[in-house]
């Protein structure tokens, strides 16, 4: 180290302790910002009509059908990813954790992580939409199951490996088949992981945009009417929120802008409790 | 026989343990098959673009979907750009915001301050677009895109002048040239920047407490300002996690679509200067897609940009991955 004054080293380093807190408080800054305005314009649009109605009126119309879209393809999901991601990371956690092939799944997994949504949205379209030759919410759902999976398989595993070697030993030791010890000793003891590890998955998911440009696309009517036709899903485009804040946001109409902001609303507030759920839930157990 | 069957259940796994690990093998396996699947699909829907446009699509800077003219290049400097922008208000800015979480606030004080952080990467990308493009884009027109034109670009302008008579090469520092519309690459950048901020500051939040602190308390010892450990010390110690970090980040920045897509303007156009409009790799797939979708040529071409943008994250991530593994080997055994 160069030799330097005393008094220049100590502006040196409060001046930098000044520049770490403002960049602190600008980052808080800026989340507030965001939040206050979607809250503020997000509430101005709603009303029975914005909850009630399908888009296929406009801005007279409301967002019920694509509300009910993003559910449907979110379960679906839900219900693709989850379970392939939880079986994968028992994989991992159980069978290969030091083993060539479990590394080289983990790899993958980090790097499967880290791509762009657009891209896996470009990659259901391929496989998918073409082999359908339709845009459908299934097409939206497969692609949100491949981004969820990842990130399922590495929660599961970290919650996993978190349960004691002894708990497993002692249910082995009676006697137990390895998936028994597995489904009901192991995963009982890491069942608040296992569950926020599937919500941040959720959460994280269920504001996506760039895939289902690609695959669900939208449309302004029910996703299956009547409702028993739950098939149309299949074979359909289905109307979701984020691609309508999407479609609505570019418009030159205020009142659809407007419209956008409700759906953006009502996107962040699901998701953000979604998180913050996760987080009590978790420190609930650690307790 | 007693002692044979016993011997024989010994010997024979239970048949349904073996299922059950096979299941689990196929399904973590599926993870791999993606990966490979994901190169062969988009390799093999951009081969008409390949054969057509060869390597120069990389630097061909055409976009004339009448005419089935297409070039990448005003993509990819689209995506330099921004990242560039982004990376460099980011990091810096995620490095001090990780020395105040650990080394400075109070420790409540800072979990809370860290955990509205997290919120901030909760956040959906395209409510940053909502928020860039009705807020953030008019705020940067009103307030300061003037100011940075007006003010800025003059001083730049001179200094540009000043080189070009020192050392005989003319050269243009057009940086904020031009009235700025709000939206824009620097309003991309931005906004990519905060939404990065929250990983690359988590990160580096954990490599600080990686850090032991008997070699923290080493540095205090000798009469070192917090300043000087955490520059000097801390920094150099985790360094590699730091760039893990890092390369997280840029990953995402890459990658980011729907906030782009609402602020950068999407225009195929090359401009040095960060005022004008631009376009990325992944906001030209946005927003070319539906008209695309009719021509099989042109469609062709935006596979072939998601192949780039594939191949370049891939590299990216791994480098990270690469990063981030040899940190948590190295503190593993240090701790």
């Amino acid at each position: 180290m160069k030799k330097k004054g005393v008094i220049k080293r100590r502006f040196v380093d409060n001046v930098m302790k000044i520049v770490s807190f403002a960049a602190a408080m600008s980052g808080i800054f800026f989340l507030f910002w965001i939040l206050i305005v979607v809250f503020n314009r997000g509430f101005s649009a709603f009303n029975w009509k914005f909850f009630t109605q399908i888009s296929a009126d406009g801005a007279d119309g409301g967002v019920a059908n694509a509300v009910l879209g993003t559910a449907i393809i979110t379960i679906m999901a839900t219900g693709i990813g989850v379970p392939l991601g939880i079986l994968g990371g028992v994989f991992l956690s159980e069978f290969g954790r030091n083993s060539r092939l479990g590394n080289l799944i983990r790899f993958s997994a980090n790097v499967m992580m880290g791509m762009p949504s657009i891209i896996i949205g470009l990659f259901v379209y391929t496989m998918v939409v073409y082999s359908t030759k339709t845009f459908s919410g299934f097409a939206g759902a497969v692609s949100l199951a491949i981004i969820m999976f990842p990130v399922v398989l590495r929660t599961t595993e970290d919650m996993l490996c978190l349960v004691p070697n002894s708990l497993r030993e002692a249910a082995l030791a009676l006697g137990t088949p390895r998936w028994k010890a597995t489904l009901h000793i192991v995963f009982r003891a890491s069942k608040t992981g296992l569950l926020t590890g599937v919500l941040l998955a959720v959460a994280r998911v269920s504001g996506e945009t760039a895939p289902l440009l690609f695959t669900a696309l939208n449309s302004y009517f029910w996703p299956c009417d009547p409702w028993w036709r739950i098939w149309d899903v299949f074979s359909t485009p289905t109307p979701n929120l984020t691609v309508t804040i999407n479609d609505y946001a570019m418009s030159p109409f205020e009142g659809l802008n407007r419209m956008a902001w409700g759906a953006s609303l009502l996107i962040t507030a699901s998701v953000l409790l979604l998180n913050i759920m996760c987080r009590i839930i978790f420190r609930e157990d650690k307790r | 026989m007693k002692l044979d069957s016993k011997k024989s259940a010994k010997n024979s796994k239970n048949p349904g343990d073996e299922a059950f690990k096979i299941i689990c093998m196929v399904s973590a396996s599926f993870i791999i098959l993606m990966l490979i699947l994901l190169f062969i699909e988009l390799f093999h829907h951009s081969m008409p673009s390949i054969r057509k446009f060869g390597f120069g699509f990389l630097w061909s800077t055409g976009w004339d979907p009448v005419r089935q003219d297409f070039g990448a290049f005003p993509s990819i400097f689209g995506t330099v750009l921004t990242t560039v922008v982004a990376m460099l208000i980011a990091v810096p800015t995620s490095f001090v915001i990780a020395l105040f979480l650990v080394e400075l606030s109070h420790p409540i004080f800072g979990k809370v301050v860290g955990e509205a952080l997290d919120l901030l990467a909760a956040i959906p990308s395209i409510i940053y677009g909502m928020w860039g493009l009705f807020v953030f884009a008019p705020f940067m027109q009103d307030h300061v895109q003037p100011f940075l034109s007006k003010k800025i670009q003059p001083f730049l302008d001179s200094a540009a002048a000043f080189i070009g008579r020192a050392t005989g090469i003319e050269i243009g520092l057009p940086f904020f040239s031009g009235s700025g519309m709000g939206i824009g690459v620097m309003t991309a950048g931005l906004i990519l920047a905060l939404m990065i901020l929250p990983f690359t500051s988590a990160i580096i939040r954990d490599v600080f407490k990686m850090v032991p602190s008997v070699v923290k308390e080493s540095a205090y010892g000798v009469g070192s300002t917090t300043w000087e450990v955490t520059y000097n010390v801390t920094l150099r110690y985790g360094m590699q996690g730091i760039l893990g970090g890092i390369f997280l980040g840029l990953g995402r920045a890459i990658g980011e679509t729907m906030a782009v897509t609402f602020v950068i303007g999407n225009a195929q156009k090359v401009s040095m200067s960060l005022l004008a409009p631009g376009t990325t790799i992944a906001s030209t797939l946005a927003s070319q897609f539906s008209e695309a979708v009719s021509q099989p040529l042109f469609k062709s071409v935006l596979l072939e940009l998601g192949l780039i943008l594939f191949l370049v994250s891939f590299v990216i991530q791994i480098l990270a991955q690469l990063w981030l593994n040899r940190v948590r080997k190295s503190a593993g055994g240090g701790l």
